[in-house]
């Protein structure tokens, strides 16, 4: 179980719990997002969604402060264009989740799928367990918008691909059926990883050697003292909402993979002109 | 057949906006009882989201239990007489042992259906060629000469059902319901490099062999001439039929594994080879060097089912997994699913009359196959290194 009350704000919030498969029917995305409109207009401020069952758009561009819970398996595409919004998925998620994602807060209690927080410019991203290819592909940074990615386990190929800002932290833990959290077996991500990155950092809770890993433009290098500073009290956060002991963290060494130069693809593309 | 003939032009995009590729899924019992065909029907129509109403079709295993001896042939006819002519060449090879219409919706639901009509047969004794070979050069014959005839489906105890439309509209007009088999394939298409028509709709077939795909194959042209050169006809205007010869090829004709079939068709890049164990390098190298033309390009996830040796289930994508692929075990570890979706497992959930559960929902890895065999369970999970587990004995190191 996750602490919610981590997550979702103290005050008593005006709560309506709905069943999106009403008579085991479950509605189309369309009416499904109709009716969470509906709901806002009516002044509600947190909704849970029951029997969730692969509807695309939950949360579609949604703004302000609303809070959403999610009991089932949302389609792809869950929050994107989000605008300030908190959603707990109590399960998986598919594919695409945070897709250009400006602000906001999504936990999934589970895995994740393929391409999360694909172009995501802002919010913060927070996986319990394994997620797949391409997460946080693209992401970016622009002054106070800071996207971050957190992955309690593995992550597959092209991790961080086209970075260009933000932050991606993956953990490499395990979360057997029980309850315990052990160090998972499996290499803690694929290939190419960060490849074609040139902004932000890639940071990897691992012993492995990365070095034949990297793509194009990734460099691995040694945590400094200022960055541990920076992504720790994001880590605390991420082990107290899924219950990790916050000691397990420090029992691997942490690398770093950020872009080999300043601009690393300052050569292609006409870069003698600019 | 000529696909412009069956296929709905004055209503080419029936979705008002267009979206992704098409749904696939896909199981097997393991101790091979036989489920209706709702199941899968349920599990495919939750993924309408990727579907567009140009295509649809099932593969169902087990179903004619009766003629399990006699190659069940699934045919699309223009007419009558073309009916006759193809019965009476099939005639004059072997023997057509029952023929009938394949049972439908009436009235139809769905636009333009040609005529659909089963046969069951039985090509003559030769001594120079065995009698799977025999039909793999009728289907081809049939599917190239005889204009007007199609041959959906010819394997033993199974069958395709397939057409142009929704997939809740190709399950009715079928009457998939009514029914059972203890491997079944569905998909829903999303065309987008080739025309929406009665036989370029999914599943793919020849012999046992069912394919249904999601994504496209750039390679075609390279695995079309490659496949011509072994006699595989592709009449189909469709990538995915290269792979269900392929299928045919590697594993039937071949006898290849399966954990090295998924190695020909999405194999590591060299860079990963080159940072293997010296026996694996040669190995892969051999393999990718042996069945360079049959390598599977361009982003796809697959759903497979066999019933040559012992009935197969299996699931793959690309290497770079560009396309999605999800597996579980239920609880009880009989049964083995595959599908586009996590959704299609929950929708089995929602129905609170099954109590239906999960022992386990994985995501395989890239370029590894998940084979599921009767009788004998799962076999790959698709989360292994490309050798590991297999009994691999390489000449040369």
């Amino acid at each position: 179980m996750i602490k919610t009350t981590m997550i979702l704000s103290k005050e008593n919030k005006k709560t309506v719990e709905i069943d999106v498969a009403p008579n085991g029917k479950p509605l189309k995305y369309q009416d499904l997002n109709d009716k969470i409109h509906e709901i806002i207009q009516n002044g509600y401020e947190r909704l849970i969604l029951n029997n969730v069952c692969g509807q695309r758009f939950i949360a579609a561009s949604l703004q302000g402060d609303f809070e959403i819970i999610i009991n089932g398996i949302p389609g792809n595409d869950l929050g994107v264009f989000m605008d300030g919004p908190k959603i707990i998925v109590n399960g998986n998620c598919e594919d695409q989740m945070g897709n250009t994602m400006n602000d906001g807060f999504i936990i999934v209690d589970g895995d994740g799928g393929d391409v999360i927080g694909l172009s995501a410019r802002g919010g913060k991203i927070y996986v319990k367990k394994d997620v797949g290819y391409r997460v946080g592909i693209h992401i970016k940074e622009y002054e106070h918008q800071y996207p971050i990615i957190i992955i309690g386990g593995t992550a597959g190929d092209f991790l961080g691909e086209y970075m260009a800002g933000g932050l991606i932290i993956t953990l490499g833990l395990k979360f057997l059926p029980d309850g315990t959290i052990i160090e998972n077996s499996h290499s803690i991500c694929g290939g190419e990883l960060g490849t074609g990155i040139h902004r932000g950092k890639i940071i990897l809770r691992t012993e492995e050697n990365l070095e034949s890993k990297l793509g194009v433009g990734a460099k691995l290098f040694k945590l400094m003292e200022e960055t541990k500073k920076e992504i720790e009290p994001y880590i605390k956060e991420f082990c107290e909402i899924f219950n990790i002991p916050f000691d397990l963290i420090g029992k691997k060494p942490l690398q770093v993979v950020k872009p080999i130069s300043k601009r690393p693809f300052g050569g292609n593309y006409c870069g003698q002109y600019i | 057949m000529r696909w412009e003939n069956y296929t709905s032009p004055s209503e080419k995009f029936r979705n008002e906006r267009v979206f992704d590729g098409c749904g696939i899924t896909g199981f097997i019992n393991i101790d091979g009882t036989l489920t209706k065909g709702d199941k899968i029907i349920e599990m495919l129509e939750i993924l309408h989201d990727r579907e567009n109403g140009l295509g649809a079709g099932f593969a169902a295993y087990g179903i004619y239990p009766q003629y399990k001896d006699f190659y069940a042939l699934h045919f699309l006819f223009d007419n009558d007489q073309i009916r006759l002519n193809t019965e009476d060449f099939l005639s004059s090879k072997g023997v057509v042992v029952f023929s009938e219409p394949i049972p439908t919706k009436q009235p139809s639901n769905v636009d333009k259906p040609p005529i659909v009509w089963r046969m069951f047969y039985e090509p003559k004794e030769m001594k120079s060629l065995s009698q799977d070979e025999q039909m793999v050069q009728l289907v081809m014959e049939v599917n190239e000469k005889i204009e007007g005839a199609f041959i959906m489906s010819s394997g033993k105890n199974m069958g395709v059902f397939k057409g142009n439309g929704w997939s809740h509209e190709i399950a009715e007009y079928y009457k998939i319901k009514d029914y059972e088999a203890y491997m079944w394939l569905g998909h829903s298409r999303f065309p987008t490099n080739t025309p929406g028509w009665w036989g370029g709709a999914h599943p793919f077939n020849l012999l046992g062999t069912s394919v249904v795909h999601n994504g496209e194959i750039t390679s075609y042209g390279t695995n079309m001439r490659y496949l011509e050169s072994f006699g595989y006809k592709c009449t189909l205007f469709t990538d995915t039929e290269v792979i269900a010869y392929l299928f045919d090829l590697l594993v039937r004709r071949h006898k290849l594994p399966i954990p090295i079939v998924s190695l020909a068709l999405a194999p590591p890049l060299f860079s990963e080879i080159e940072s293997m164990d010296k026996k694996y390098q040669l190995a892969l190298k051999n393999i990718r060097a042996t069945y360079r033309s049959a390598m599977l390009n361009g982003p796809f996830s697959i759903v497979v089912g066999q019933n040559g040796h012992i009935p197969t289930l299996i699931g793959l994508t690309d290497r770079k997994k560009l396309r999605p692929l999800i597996a579980a075990i239920s609880e009880d570890e009989n049964t083995i699913y595959l599908s586009s979706e996590e959704a299609s497992f929950k929708r089995l959930m929602l129905d609170s009359s099954k109590s239906f559960k999960f022992k386990e929902i994985w995501h395989p890895r890239s370029g590894t196959a998940v084979v599921a065999r009767l009788g004998e369970g799962l076999i790959r999970n698709g989360l292994e290194l490309p050798f590991e587990n297999l009994q691999l004995s390489v000449m040369g190191v």
